[in-house]
């Protein structure tokens, strides 16, 4: 070991620091949640309803575009190209336009596949009893697809927020970045990088238990209702 | 000083695209056997073995890619080692590869239906060959698929490396981006290359899978 001593406390005292970078990593990783979800279900509509047919070429295009190209490239198209075309991004204004962009293509294919698993007749069904069509996208599609491919969703998001330590390469203030920070001036890189991994992994578990949680809260009721 | 972007640069980018695929298949070559290891550990009798490897999946499923890549690259540091990329990304990826894909195999061999453990066990064969001649060849059909998707997970993962200074395709496409300033031709090409050897692989994927639906369909297994 060359005789290294490990010294944590210059970790320790950077505490607040630590805390505010991994404030704005739930942030930001929240805020693509939301927005990427939006995304997904125009995206998803696209893909499966006869309105959107002519869009889908796009939509196709724009799947197999940001899943087959690495996330960090994305970023650094975002961040360095748009200005070439007039549009200045802020480091954390990048960095969630790429998380959005991003998650929003993988989100799209796995509630596509959701939708897809709604069997025809009950679409018919609920067509037959007068529901408006946007009731119907609503209330028999969206909400029991959305039920269907909870698990998987719930886990790219937790890989979208796990993700989001990339967007340190452009320095958007999230966790990452304070740790390179940090790290710059004290020279502790490995117990820097070691607690914040243990920081990493405690915001994930806590992740999963919230994404647990709304899906009792959201679709537990629906589930008790469509028991009866 | 800003130049002009020529041939020369494009051929540069291309040529670090070996980087990109060496790293791919250095992790390949040394995950897989590492992920089998994994995924035998998981459904072993032994408490202790399952619990070191569900621990080992938790823990590179629940911490960023980017992070496990620098505590390897900051580690070997302390360990007196050289400061050399490399050595810590192939080390990096191969842990990285070992439990997702180990995960994933795990899943595929727990996919196989109880009865035949139970038929290989009475007609007397050990555990290691019902194991080897009777679960996992069933069980690698259903795993083509999303191992053949994982392995695009894994080639654009590579692109991190460049963090830690490796020269490979994203890398490269920086370099040259510094020195001509042409950020959507640069990173355009490079998103090229990816999309070129990524792209084929996953479409492999979907198609290997929905041939296996319909293999499938209406049969025992599934």
């Amino acid at each position: 070991m060359g005789g290294y001593v490990f010294q944590f406390g210059v970790v320790f005292d950077a505490w607040r620091e630590l805390l505010r970078g991994a404030a704005l990593t739930v942030q930001l990783s929240a805020a693509a949640i939301v927005l990427g979800l939006l995304v997904a279900m125009l995206g998803a509509w696209v893909k499966t309803a006869q309105g959107g047919r002519w869009l889908r070429p796009v939509v196709d295009g724009y799947i197999e575009m940001i899943r087959n190209t690495p996330f960090l490239l994305q970023l650094f198209f975002f961040f360095f190209g748009l200005p070439a075309l007039g549009v200045r991004l802020s480091p954390n204004q990048a960095a969630l336009l790429t998380m959005v962009v991003n998650l929003g293509a993988y989100a799209t294919e796995i509630l596509r596949a959701g939708i897809e698993a709604i069997p025809r007749g009950q679409i018919e069904a609920a067509l037959s009893l007068g529901l408006r069509p946007a009731q119907v996208f609503r209330l028999i599609v969206l909400m029991p697809a959305l039920k269907i491919v909870y698990p998987p969703l719930a886990a790219q998001f937790t890989m979208a927020m796990l993700g989001s330590s990339v967007v340190s390469a452009i320095s958007a203030d999230e966790l990452t970045s304070v740790a390179n920070l940090l790290q710059s001036v004290t020279f502790r890189a490995f117990e820097i990088y070691a607690v914040v991994t243990l920081m990493y992994l405690a915001i994930a578990f806590a992740f999963r238990g919230l994404l647990t949680g709304i899906y009792h809260v959201v679709f537990g009721r629906a589930a008790a209702a469509g028991a009866r | 000083m800003i130049r002009d972007i020529n041939t020369n640069d494009f051929l540069f980018i291309l040529a670090a695209l070996r980087w990109t695929v060496l790293l791919s298949v250095l992790a390949c070559l040394f995950g897989v056997p590492l992920g089998l290891v994994v995924a035998v550990g998981r459904l072993s009798g032994h408490f202790a073995l399952r619990w070191a490897t569900a621990g080992y999946i938790q823990f590179l499923q629940g911490t960023p890619l980017l992070m496990q890549l620098f505590l390897v690259f900051f580690g070997a540091n302390l360990m007196g080692w050289r400061i050399d990329p490399w050595p810590a990304a192939i080390v990096a990826f191969t842990l990285y590869t070992g439990a997702f894909l180990g995960d994933i195999w795990r899943g595929c061999i727990e996919a196989i239906p109880h009865g035949q453990w139970e038929a290989a066990r009475s007609l007397a064969l050990p555990w290691a060959v019902t194991l080897y001649r009777v679960i996992l060849p069933q069980a690698a059909r259903i795993a083509t698929p999303p191992t053949v998707g994982f392995l695009v997970q894994v080639i654009k993962g590579t692109s991190l490396t460049a963090i830690i200074g490796l020269t490979e395709l994203v890398r490269a496409g920086q370099m040259i981006n510094n020195a001509t300033f042409q950020p959507l031709a640069v990173y355009g090409a490079v998103a090229g290359l990816y999309f070129a050897v990524c792209w084929p692989l996953s479409r492999y994927s979907q198609r290997l899978e929905r041939r296996l639906g319909r293999g499938f369909q209406g049969s025992a297994l599934l």
